[in-house]
């Protein structure tokens, strides 16, 4: 019963990482970049839908879409303003941008609403009994809103127009503008979902944790980073693998050995798992062309 | 119908291109031909806007594609198979030539797939395949329909008969030889000389960045140096 709980509260845990690790590997699975501002664009999320919520009295609903709706245009601006003129750079200025761009948000965040904690009010409130385990309908919605976004976006590469360009984006960008695709579009199209993404885990995972910092969202982004590497970065099933798994090892981890140590065993978890799979769980080796 | 005046590319500070000038005539099969690293991949990338010439022009229908990015070139009218076929590996051929229709209105998708198909019945076998799993040959007649796919008026096809057995090499001529005499113009480079000049109209042989002959492809064919440096004899 007990272990049942733990359990739950994992897989609701790693449903926020998963969503967080969605982005994460839809973005560099077409750019090709690893967005480490990725995290602070779920703090964002976080504090717009609290602002909404407690300045402007929306409903929850709406302060989530006011979120994902702010996010959206802020991903796409970070990607025109900070990536796009670095398309042709080394993946190690871009890697040092998206750490500048990480710091900017914080400390943006810092300036406009202070280091101070904010509390957070849930998006829903109250608690299901499901065969006698109280389950909260935050971790419900959770794991709802996790299942449904993996098959919609499943459905939207593998069925749709700019889906299935993205997919022809991330393997050859050369090959995808010779059929006409315009790359710079599809790779904003890419940063505007996961901005989205990015926005429904924050309020999701706020609604579910519910202090609000400036750096509330860096560790969450590195653990959802961690998922995706986990399960294979660029791989949708293997992202939402990888957060599920890694949410559960994580509250086991926190249950039954130690809470200061969850963290680390959550990392040493990926080390394992990428010394016997270097591409991940679902992820396919594919050895550099020379 | 396309006209490539007087241009030169650069790679950072090599100067790949040394002012290359040559025309592609409406209903022409038109051959490039040269040595290994001669130029010839890099001319085609600049007609289709992947690389930018510094000097000169690259007219398409009378319009100045200088300007035009790489991915609206192909709504013109331009298709481009890339030296290495370089097919969505990780799509299915299926997939494969809806990317080629990319420019097109969807409701004409479902008709050039099955005109590909005509073309190419081994595709239409392997439509569910990952093209990863196809053979050199198929994956060459994928590229070739995935650019069919656009509906081209010119097409650009970088050495089709790379790394391909006898055999298929002279099916993918074949092809060619259709395809012109469906009315489609055909820019076409190769190593392959011999083969390139007996399907062409017209030829212009590439060295070191430069249009060194010109011709017709018979008269290339008996051309004393041209015999010598690229045909073996
Ligand atoms: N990306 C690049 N960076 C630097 N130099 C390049 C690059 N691509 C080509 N070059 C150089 O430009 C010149 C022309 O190359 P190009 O690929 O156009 O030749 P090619 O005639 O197509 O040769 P091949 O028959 O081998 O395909 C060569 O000297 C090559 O080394
Ligand atoms: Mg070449």
């Amino acid at each position: 019963m007990e272990f049942l709980s733990y359990l739950i509260s994992g897989i609701s845990l790693g449903s926020v990482y998963a969503i967080i690790a969605l982005g994460y590997t839809m973005v560099y699975g077409i750019a090709k970049m690893l967005n480490f501002a990725h995290g602070d664009v779920i703090m964002i999320g976080g504090y717009i839908s609290f602002c909404a919520m407690s300045y402007l009295n929306f409903p929850g609903w709406l302060a989530l879409i006011l979120a994902m709706v702010v996010c959206t245009a802020l991903g796409v601006v970070i990607e025109g303003l900070a990536y796009r003129p670095l398309r042709e750079a080394t993946s190690l200025a871009v890697l040092i941008t998206a750490i500048g761009v990480s710091y900017f948000l914080q400390n943006s965040a810092l300036l406009i609403w202070g280091a101070t904690p904010k509390v957070f009010s849930p998006i829903v409130e109250g608690t299901q009994n499901i065969g006698g385990l109280s389950v909260s309908n935050i971790s419900l919605l959770t794991m709802a809103a996790c299942i449904v976004i993996m098959v919609v976006l499943t459905l939207f590469t593998s069925k749709t127009k700019m889906g299935k360009a993205m997919r022809a984006c991330s393997e050859d960008k050369g090959a995808a503008q010779l059929m006409g695709i315009n790359v710079n579009r599809t790779i904003s199209t890419t940063f505007a979902i996961g901005s989205a993404l990015a926005a429904v885990a924050g309020v999701l995972m706020c609604s579910a944790y519910p202090t609000l910092m400036p750096t509330t969202g860096s560790m969450p982004g590195i653990k959802a980073f961690t998922a995706a590497v986990f399960g294979g970065i660029g791989s949708i099933p293997g992202a939402f693998l990888g957060g599920i798994l890694l949410g559960i090892i994580e509250a086991l981890a926190k249950a039954y050995l130690s809470t200061q140590l969850s963290n680390s065993i959550v990392f040493a978890v990926l080390i394992i798992v990428l010394l016997v799979r270097p591409a991940g769980l679902l992820g396919k080796y594919v050895p550099e062309k020379v | 119908m396309l006209k490539v005046n007087d241009i030169n590319v650069y790679y950072g500070s090599i100067h790949a291109i040394k002012g290359v000038s040559f025309e592609v005539h409406q209903g022409e099969v038109v051959t490039l031909i040269g040595a290994n690293g001669a130029g010839k991949s890099t001319i085609l990338q600049t007609v289709s806007g992947l690389l930018r010439s510094k000097t000169g022009s690259v007219e398409f229908l009378g319009e100045n594609l200088g300007n035009v990015a790489p991915h609206k070139i192909v709504a013109k009218g331009l298709a481009h198979v890339p030296e290495g076929r370089r097919v969505f590996l990780q799509m299915t051929v299926e997939e494969n030539l809806e990317m080629g229709a990319f420019t097109r209105p969807g409701s004409e998708v479902d008709s050039g797939i099955a005109d590909v198909y005509k073309r190419f019945p081994r595709l239409e076998e392997r439509r569910r395949q990952i093209a990863g799993t196809l053979s050199g040959g198929e994956q060459q007649m994928l590229a070739m329909g995935r650019a069919l796919m656009s509906k081209p008026q010119l097409l650009m096809l970088d050495e089709p008969s790379m790394g391909l057995a006898p055999l298929l090499v002279e099916q993918i001529f074949e092809i060619i030889k259709e395809l012109h005499k469906a009315g489609t113009t055909i820019l076409l480079v190769e190593q392959n000389a011999q083969m390139a000049l007996s399907v062409a109209d017209r030829g212009y042989v590439l060295e070191t960045g430069k249009i060194v002959t010109t011709g017709t492809g018979a008269e290339l064919l008996n051309d004393d140096a041209v015999k010598k440096a690229y045909l073996g004899a």
